[in-house]
């Protein structure tokens, strides 16, 4: 058992806990995920170790089914039942020279140790971070504190520029040198966030020819390299997310392929969010 | 041995096997000849003493044969329901020769389940006073995995009077007997029982422990482990390469049989995992796994085929499991080679294209070769599509151990002590062979024990 030390409300439908797993924060790195089952009967689902403390990991996610509201209801003194990790390769961290961090929704949680990472390897770190609307937004100070600078997109504009964070990355890959926050190259961009924005990212540098690093979710099992679940085409090839992954080049992966493998389970996955 | 009927045994997911009855059992032993030189000890993998324990039983001392069939074998109800016995201890019955071999599997089967029917375990002969390894340095042993390979290191080496650990990265214990192996042939409360029986010998399982990323095989001689065992198992899925092999609605055979064993999505939404097949489920390949598959989609209520590209005599799987799968309706499409998984314009399956095959001469594998016949294509209409063609070792233990010495086919190399490349690192079952059986396993993990001992007491010298 792993029990939940402290809860935290990020937005209405997103929470951070931390659980006690000495031997996963003792070996986690930025990247890395964990697969937990809630109870018995549970299901087991990925999650990015979005921090790591004395002994103890945070998980941030978004209530979107079954298992992440049941999630939302425990409390700091409940338990979850199993947590496998850390799983899969950590982020590659060296010096770039500048970096482009976006993050959309809830993958803030998720670029949040990669960032502080790259920006204790040196690197400019600039973040952009999106969401629907103001509310939506979280660990936008976190994200601050760790980038040399943070710019802010939501759809409907209620809060930093208006649009997509495509359209803020876009600006400053056009910038004229010197305009932008770091006189170096950018030498990475790395998106983490819902597939159509990681899609349209990577399609986006493309023709800059720019590094686009990408954070894959596809559905998961064991988390093991066992089952091939979560297998995408990355420049053709099947990998494995679990272990080959999370991090793929979003220049050589197939987009489409990922988010129907991820509509896989949808009839169940409706009969299940109605109970 | 009796069996539900199929119609029945179809709609659910309990054994189809029910075993003998104290009658039927006497009945059956009384036909062994206990032979002086008896040949079916030679085709146990194990060599088990089966005149010995046949005998027993026949004079109704169950609690002896019990005991002696644990001499050799650790799991006896799990081997007397899956090993394919028809090319091992039964193949060799003398019996066999003019008529039916004593169905030694059976037997096996009957005392092992005697004994958890009584619900008392019987106390094993073996207990660690009758070792002498209290003086030695090294007394705590590392299992990696808890397959049959990894259960059986794990019994033994406790049995001799070491402190085992056995790691599993899964929630739960037995690799491929909990994940693989479907309840209608192997009952998951008799796996749990036999689990506790290692428990109950003083073996500790930590699961949710995955050697490679939450513990390096480095950090467990850091924690005083003297020795470590792997037996991690073959869990790697092959795939076949052919187009449309990504789509939704295409499933490894080891994530379809996770999700169905392991996880019970057959009692979804009670169980929170959900499997998604359709009304024509393809089930590719011709092993036991792929009968495993086919059957399990049966009994969620889909027409199945069986896609294989040799013929029936050369279906690798057990032959009670193919009798058994046939009686509860599964279409046999052999000499038959998919081409392409046909996309229905969603991502998801439409169909299946496929060549007809001819069996020419023994390919390097001994077996006659599948020859294409040129414009003999044809599609099977299904919208499911289960890959069972084989799995390999899984590489993310190997990968993550510097030094440790990998064959070209991807297992670990050990020497005949069942030592690897790194001093005191020893492993067995599939890890090293690839995809054999579970009593192959077990044997490994018996004699790596016994290596392991050895190995410590030199280093203790």
């Amino acid at each position: 058992m792993y029990k939940i030390v402290h809860r935290e409300i990020l937005n209405p439908s997103v929470k951070k806990i931390t659980i006690e797993a000495p031997d996963i924060a003792a070996k986690a790195k930025p990247g890395q995920f964990v697969v937990i089952m809630i109870d018995e009967k549970g299901e087991r689902i990925p999650l990015t170790i979005s921090e790591t403390g004395k002994g103890t990991i945070s998980l941030v996610f978004q209530e979107v089914g079954f298992t992440t509201r049941k999630l939302g209801k425990l409390n700091s003194g409940d338990s979850l039942l199993d947590i496998l990790g850390p799983l899969g390769h950590a982020a590659e961290i060296i010096n770039y020279g500048t970096v482009v961090c976006v993050a959309g929704g809830v993958g803030a949680a998720e670029v949040l140790p990669v960032a502080k990472a790259l920006k204790d390897a040196q690197n400019t770190v600039i973040g952009i971070l999106g969401a629907r609307t103001k509310n939506l937004l979280i660990l936008e100070d976190q994200l601050r504190a760790n980038c040399h600078k943070l710019y802010i997109a939501t759809d409907d504009g209620s809060y930093g520029q208006k649009g997509l964070v495509t359209d803020i990355l876009k600006g400053i890959l056009d910038s004229k040198p010197g305009e932008s926050e770091s006189k170096r190259p950018i030498g990475l961009i790395y998106a983490i966030g819902p597939v159509p924005m990681m899609a349209a990212v990577s399609d986006l540098s493309r023709p800059y020819n720019i590094k686009t690093k990408v954070c894959l979710n596809p559905i998961m099992v064991d988390g093991t390299g066992m089952c091939g679940s979560c297998r995408v085409t990355v420049d053709k090839k099947i990998k494995f997310c679990c272990v080959d992954g999370p991090d793929f080049d979003g220049h050589q992966v197939d987009f489409k392929e990922l988010s129907q493998r991820l509509a896989a389970f949808k009839s169940q996955e409706q009969k299940t969010a109605k109970l | 041995m009796k069996h539900r009927i199929p119609k029945e045994r179809i709609k659910d997911f309990f054994e189809v096997a029910l075993g003998l009855t104290e009658e039927e059992a006497a009945v059956e032993a009384k036909r062994c000849l206990e032979c002086k030189n008896p040949v079916c000890v030679k085709g146990c993998p194990v060599a088990i003493d089966i005149p010995a324990f046949i005998s027993l039983i026949k004079e109704s001392k169950f609690k002896e044969a019990i005991l002696k069939l644990k001499e050799k074998n650790s799991l006896p109800a799990v081997c007397g329901r899956v090993c394919p016995q028809e090319n091992q201890c039964e193949a060799a019955c003398i019996l066999g020769k003019k008529k039916v071999p004593v169905n030694i599997g059976a037997l096996e089967r009957f005392a092992a389940d005697w004994e958890l029917k009584e619900g008392a375990r019987v106390k094993d002969n073996a207990s660690p006073a009758q070792y002498s390894i209290h003086n030695t340095q090294y007394t705590k042993i590392a299992v990696v995995g808890s397959g049959p390979a990894g259960l059986t290191a794990a019994g033994a080496l406790a049995k001799m009077g070491y402190e085992v650990t056995l790691f599993e990265s899964l929630h739960l214990a037995g690799g491929v007997l909990v994940y693989g192996i479907p309840e209608f042939r192997l009952p998951k409360k008799i796996v749990q029982d036999e689990v506790e029986y290692i428990k109950s010998l003083g073996v500790e399982i930590k699961t949710n422990t995955l050697i490679g990323r939450t513990l390096t095989i480095k950090d467990l001689f850091k924690h005083g482990y003297g020795a470590v065992f792997i037996g991690t198992g073959a869990g790697l899925p092959q795939f076949l390469g052919i187009p449309g092999e990504n789509l939704a609605g295409v499933y490894s055979a080891n994530e379809f049989l996770t999700r169905v064993n392991l996880m019970k999505a057959y009692k979804f939404p009670e169980y929170a995992t959900p499997v998604n097949i359709g009304a024509h489920v393809a089930v590719i390949g011709a092993g036991n796994v792929a009968f495993d598959c086919a059957r399990c989609a049966i009994r969620l209520g889909s027409q199945v085929v069986l896609v294989y590209r040799r013929g029936e005599k050369e279906m690798p799987a057990r032959a009670e499991e193919i009798a058994n799968a046939k009686e509860e309706g599964l279409v046999l499409n052999l000499l038959t080679q998919p081409l392409e998984i046909l996309d229905d314009g969603n991502g998801g399956v439409s169909g299946l294209e496929c060549i007809k095959m001819r069996l020419g001469e023994p390919d390097a594998s001994g077996r006659a070769k599948p020859i294409a016949i040129d414009g003999s294509n044809f599609i099977l209409k299904v919208d499911t599509v289960i890959v069972a063609v084989g799995q390999s070792p899984n590489p993310l233990l190997t990968g993550a151990t510097p030094g440790l010495k990998i064959t070209s086919k991807g297992t670990i190399y050990v020497d005949e002590h069942f030592q690897t490349s790194i001093p005191g690192v020893f492993a067995g079952g599939d890890i090293i062979t690839g995809a054999d059986t579970v009593i192959a396993a077990m044997g490994a993990g018996q004699r790596a024990a016994e290596e392991i001992d050895k190995y410590i007491k030199m280093q203790n010298v």
